[in-house]
């Protein structure tokens, strides 16, 4: 059964019960796990078991021909910053690693209702601060396009599994670029949604004002349909927006003729590798051809938006990261006789040098006296940034841009410096500023590396991004590209 | 010239809601440990707060209560401090930024002092959440913490020093839980700690800039409060004319040693580093619904009382007592409908019922009495059926046994003795036996019938009507009719 491997789910759907069994395509999944993990290390967790009988049961009501949800039967992975119900969920941080919720995330609850099967937790940047998956505090997950290259990161682990095999899609989380720039790295499609369209109950929070849920895919479609799973309001999260969730399948074919695509100008300057720059721009005439009009336009603010994020996200963090203090959960320093050991030994054994940079930016921005100078002044850019955006929504209906200003880089080039890191995300911190959606979907290679093309659309408007990938990947045959260890 | 005393106080008010500020975890009190407690209240990863509108309803009325500006749009901070009991390490609260503004500020409340009225400034109204609690067992080194108040809704007021005495304090202390009762915002019992006070108290000279602070804490009754207050502004009257400085600082009450005392942490410069709570989003109150508020608020102490002394024609003091808790004025006006006579209910509620309550430490709400009951028993008097001695007893088998005044007198046999052919017999009987006051009555000495009329009753067990009584002992030793 490993030609099921692979391939995107909405082309297996019409055959499952059929040609075969969601337990077969299941164990296919877990199969190539077991033959490609150790080499990728994508995985946390693997939950094997869980998986086989769930599968078992979605074959019960095949076999009982009982209508199905949309996603029966689809092999998933879930990044460990997700709450999973049973399953251990470390944030890829050693604080956390005995730590086993209570409750589903409600994003996983819908996906499980959909009728995915959870094959298990993946890697990922300790608590999601990270671009290459190398701060996890347990191990670094691997580029299945190359094993000594960065998967990109956060969402590191989703988007290898997902490259490899080894999850059909996958569920990641996006702060400042966590879904799009692995996406981009891995050669797969990954959405950030609008921030407000799928709850955030149950993601452990890095930023609350910037982190968003998401899919990552084989393809736009299989893409679309995950997203429609996961959206809509939530009761639990009151930052969910109480909006319809339009039908973003059914208006994926509609087309771009027409279509109004900016090109914005500062995404394209230093710092952008040619290559990137090259297959970029060749997407973009891709659209034209298609019958989009192109123009250029301007976001004068994206040199402001690195410093904002890194001033709003570390000072959130720093609040949001206080309650590992060894008390009620987690791990806890042994040998702390008094209270302030307690926390501090705690916390100094158990977070990540990266997590600890952060949560001591961030302490620093809210600090009294500091806090006028950069947090405040910080949410005074992003309303900025927001602007400029708005303007440019004005002329035109999507943005075209890098997703990463290059196709990828070795374990170990970038973590000496941390500036060099955080420019990873230069592309997509902007669009987590301004809350919008945005996607990265392939569009070429470098040096045998993929490369992501990322569209940004207006607040609530995933069906236009995702009409514009799908109108680009039917245009094209990146997407059907495998990476050599899974064809092997 | 003397010192000015200047007190402005800190309170906090748990609300009277079901459910938490912002989980739907049970509020009630005395649960066993950790059983009112969800991801939420619990601050477990990933998980999210939620309004409680219902706890936003309840501010809203106690900022319309206190005669506060309630601001449209208010946004929640996080006060960022770690502490065992405060699971996220954060608390969920609201901070005063010009731009995020707390639910309301800027109100007031009016105080009396001997008989000066006094403004009292409110500065501002705001709900948090509670913490957990620790427990420290008296043995061992572990301490243990139970999260079922964690998450509990809680309003904080904040009031100007405005405050001049400490029993400015505590009348401010009585007036703001009074006002907080009738808008059914919470308990308001010191006791119970549904209402805490924290006071920052100074000196000054006259005319001076305010003096060094301190802040008194640990105070668990509007009594000890006064009391704590008393202690420490001697305490500063001291060290001032001593020539000595205030230092700034937190001090505790020890209620049994009548003393404060500075706590043992030393004081380090606290920042919260207050920022908006991203994870919620901004109360916005509509003119709607602060109009519909205020609709459903009732009549407050003050305009009630001085309705009831208009509309009843009973005194100031009177008033002021029958309106003391929302359940006695509701009691007294339910009464006064049931029989229209203000002055002899309120006699009987601020006089023998406030007593009994008094005596049994309970409130009105709690007594079997009915307010029909009262009325039915006014009437009695007043038809003449039983006697005013005789209604005192009535009153106490009716607040013991819940039974109508009328059957008690009915079953006891206490009707009045009005016919005047029965008592005749008892006052030949009473002249027959006490020729001492008899002469003494008919030389002139008046007064002496007082005695006669008294044996009289004591004979009928005081059952005989006492102006029938009255008159016919006048008519038989010959006196003229009374008045």
């Amino acid at each position: 059964m490993k030609e099921l491997v692979g391939r995107p789910y909405h082309e297996l759907r019409p055959r499952l019960g059929k040609d075969f069994s969601v337990r077969e395509l299941v164990d296919a999944y877990l199969e190539n796990i077991e033959r490609l993990d150790g080499q990728v290390r994508a995985y946390l967790t693997v939950t094997a078991d869980r998986a086989r009988a769930q599968a078992q049961e979605l074959d019960d009501r095949l076999a009982r021909r009982e209508p199905l949800p949309p996603l029966a039967g689809m092999p998933v992975a879930v990044k460990d910053n997700l709450c999973t119900r049973g399953v251990r969920t470390t944030c890829g941080s050693r604080i956390l690693e005995p730590f086993v919720p209570p409750y589903d995330a409600t994003a996983v609850q819908r996906l499980r209702e959909a009728g995915a099967v959870l094959l298990g937790k993946t890697n990922l940047d300790e608590f999601a601060m990270g671009s290459s998956t190398e701060n996890s505090g347990f191990f670094s997950t691997r580029n299945p396009w190359r094993l000594d290259h960065v998967p990109g990161g956060s969402s590191g682990g989703s988007a290898a599994a997902v490259a490899a095999g080894e999850a059909l899609a996958a569920l990641g989380s996006d702060t400042g670029g966590s879904i799009r720039q692995p996406a981009s790295l891995c050669g797969v499609v990954g959405l950030k949604p609008t921030y407000g369209r799928v709850s955030r109950y149950g993601l452990v929070a890095f930023a609350s004002s910037l982190d968003q849920i998401g899919p990552l895919s084989l393809d736009v479609r299989d893409c679309a349909l995950v997203l429609q799973a996961i959206s809509g309001h939530d009761p639990h999260d009151s930052t969910s927006v109480d909006l319809p969730v339009p039908d973003v399948v059914a208006s994926l074919e509609a087309g771009v003729r027409g279509l109004r695509v900016g090109v914005p100008v500062e995404f394209f300057g230093e710092g952008l590798h040619p290559g990137v720059r090259q297959a970029v721009l060749e997407a973009v005439r891709v659209l034209e051809g298609l019958g989009a009009r192109v123009e250029e336009v301007a976001l004068p603010t994206l040199e402001y938006a690195l410093p904002t994020y890194y001033l709003i996200a570390c000072a959130e963090a720093s609040s949001n990261l206080a309650r590992y203090d060894g008390v009620a959960y987690g791990y806890r320093s042994p040998g702390a006789h008094d209270l302030y050991t307690l926390y501090a030994r705690t916390r100094a054994e158990g977070f990540g040098p990266e997590v600890k940079r952060r949560i001591m930016l961030g302490t620093f921005a809210l600090s009294e006296g500091y806090y006028e100078g950069f947090y405040k002044k910080a949410q005074q850019v992003r309303t900025l940034v927001r602007r400029d955006f708005d303007r440019c929504f004005q002329r035109v209906d999507v943005l075209a841009t890098p997703t990463s200003p290059v196709a990828g880089f070795r374990l170990g080039e970038r973590t000496a410096d941390p500036l060099q890191m955080y420019l990873a995300d230069v592309y997509t911190i902007p669009v987590n500023l301004a809350g919008l959606p945005g996607i990265s979907v392939p569009c070429g290679f470098v040096d045998g590396l993929p490369v992501g093309l990322q569209l940004v659309g207006r607040p609530f408007e995933e069906a236009t991004v995702l009409r514009v990938a799908y109108a680009y990947e039917q245009a094209t045959e990146w997407h059907r590209h495998r990476c050599p260890l899974l064809r092997g | 010239m003397d010192y000015e005393i200047v007190i402005g106080l800190e309170i906090h008010v748990q609300l009277l809601t079901q459910s938490k500020m912002f989980c739907g975890c049970s509020t009630r009190f005395g649960a066993p440990p950790n059983t009112q407690t969800c991801p939420v209240c619990l601050g477990l990863p990933g998980s999210l707060p939620v309004i409680n509108r219902r706890a936003v309803e309840l501010g809203l009325r106690a900022a319309l209560a206190l005669n506060c500006t309630v601001h449209p749009t208010s946004q929640f901070h996080r006060k960022n401090y770690y502490y065992p009991d405060l699971p996220k390490n954060y608390q969920i609260s609201q901070y005063q930024y010009l731009e995020h503004p707390p639910l309301a500020t800027d109100g007031y409340l009016d105080i009396e002092v001997d008989g000066q009225r006094r403004r009292v400034r409110i500065r501002r109204v705001h709900l948090e959440e509670d913490t957990g609690r620790l427990v420290h067992p008296p043995e061992g080194a572990v301490s243990w913490v139970d999260y079922n108040r964690s998450g509990v809704p809680l309003m904080e007021i904040v009031t100007y020093p405005d405050l001049r005495s400490p029993l400015e304090a505590r009348a401010f202390l009585l007036k703001l839980r009074q006002v907080l009762q009738y808008a059914e915002v919470s308990t308001g019992r010191m006791e119970e700690g549904t209402l805490r006070c924290d006071a920052n108290v100074s000196l000054r000279r006259p005319g001076e800039p305010l003096g060094i602070r301190t802040e008194v804490k640990n105070m668990n009754s509007i009594r000890s409060v006064e009391r704590a207050l008393a202690y420490e502004v001697a305490r500063q009257r001291e060290v001032l004319e001593r020539g000595g400085a205030v230092v700034q600082e937190t001090r505790h009450w020890d209620e049994r040693r009548g003393i404060t005392f500075a706590s043992r942490s030393k004081e380090e410069a606290e920042d919260y580093r207050y920022f908006p709570e991203p994870d919620l989003v901004p109360v916005e109150v509509t003119p709607e619904w602060l109009e519909e508020v205020r609709r459903t608020l009732p009549e407050l102490p003050d305009a009630r009382r001085d309705r009831i002394m208009a509309q009843y024609g009973l005194g100031r003091y009177d008033a002021e007592l029958l309106v003391q808790t929302r359940a006695t004025a509701d009691f007294f006006e339910a009464a006064v409908a049931a029989h229209p006579s203000p002055k002899a209910i309120a006699n009987w509620m601020v006089g023998d019922l406030a007593a009994y309550l008094n005596e049994h430490n309970l409130e009105i709400e709690q007594l079997r009495i009915t307010p029909g009951q009262l009325a039915e028993l006014v009437r009695l008097v007043e038809d003449g059926t039983i006697s005013g001695r005789i209604a005192k007893d009535v009153l106490v088998e009716v607040l013991e046994t819940g039974d109508s005044p009328r059957r008690i007198v009915d079953r006891r046999g206490w009707v009045q003795i009005a016919d005047e052919g029965a008592l005749r017999e008892t006052v030949e009987a009473v002249i027959r036996d006490h020729p001492e006051p008899v002469r003494d009555v008919q030389a002139g000495k008046e007064k002496a019938i007082a005695f006669l009329v008294g044996q009289v009753m004591r004979r009928t067990q005081g059952r005989a009507n006492p102006a029938l009584v009255q008159r016919l002992l006048r008519e038989r030793l010959g006196l003229p009719p009374q008045g």
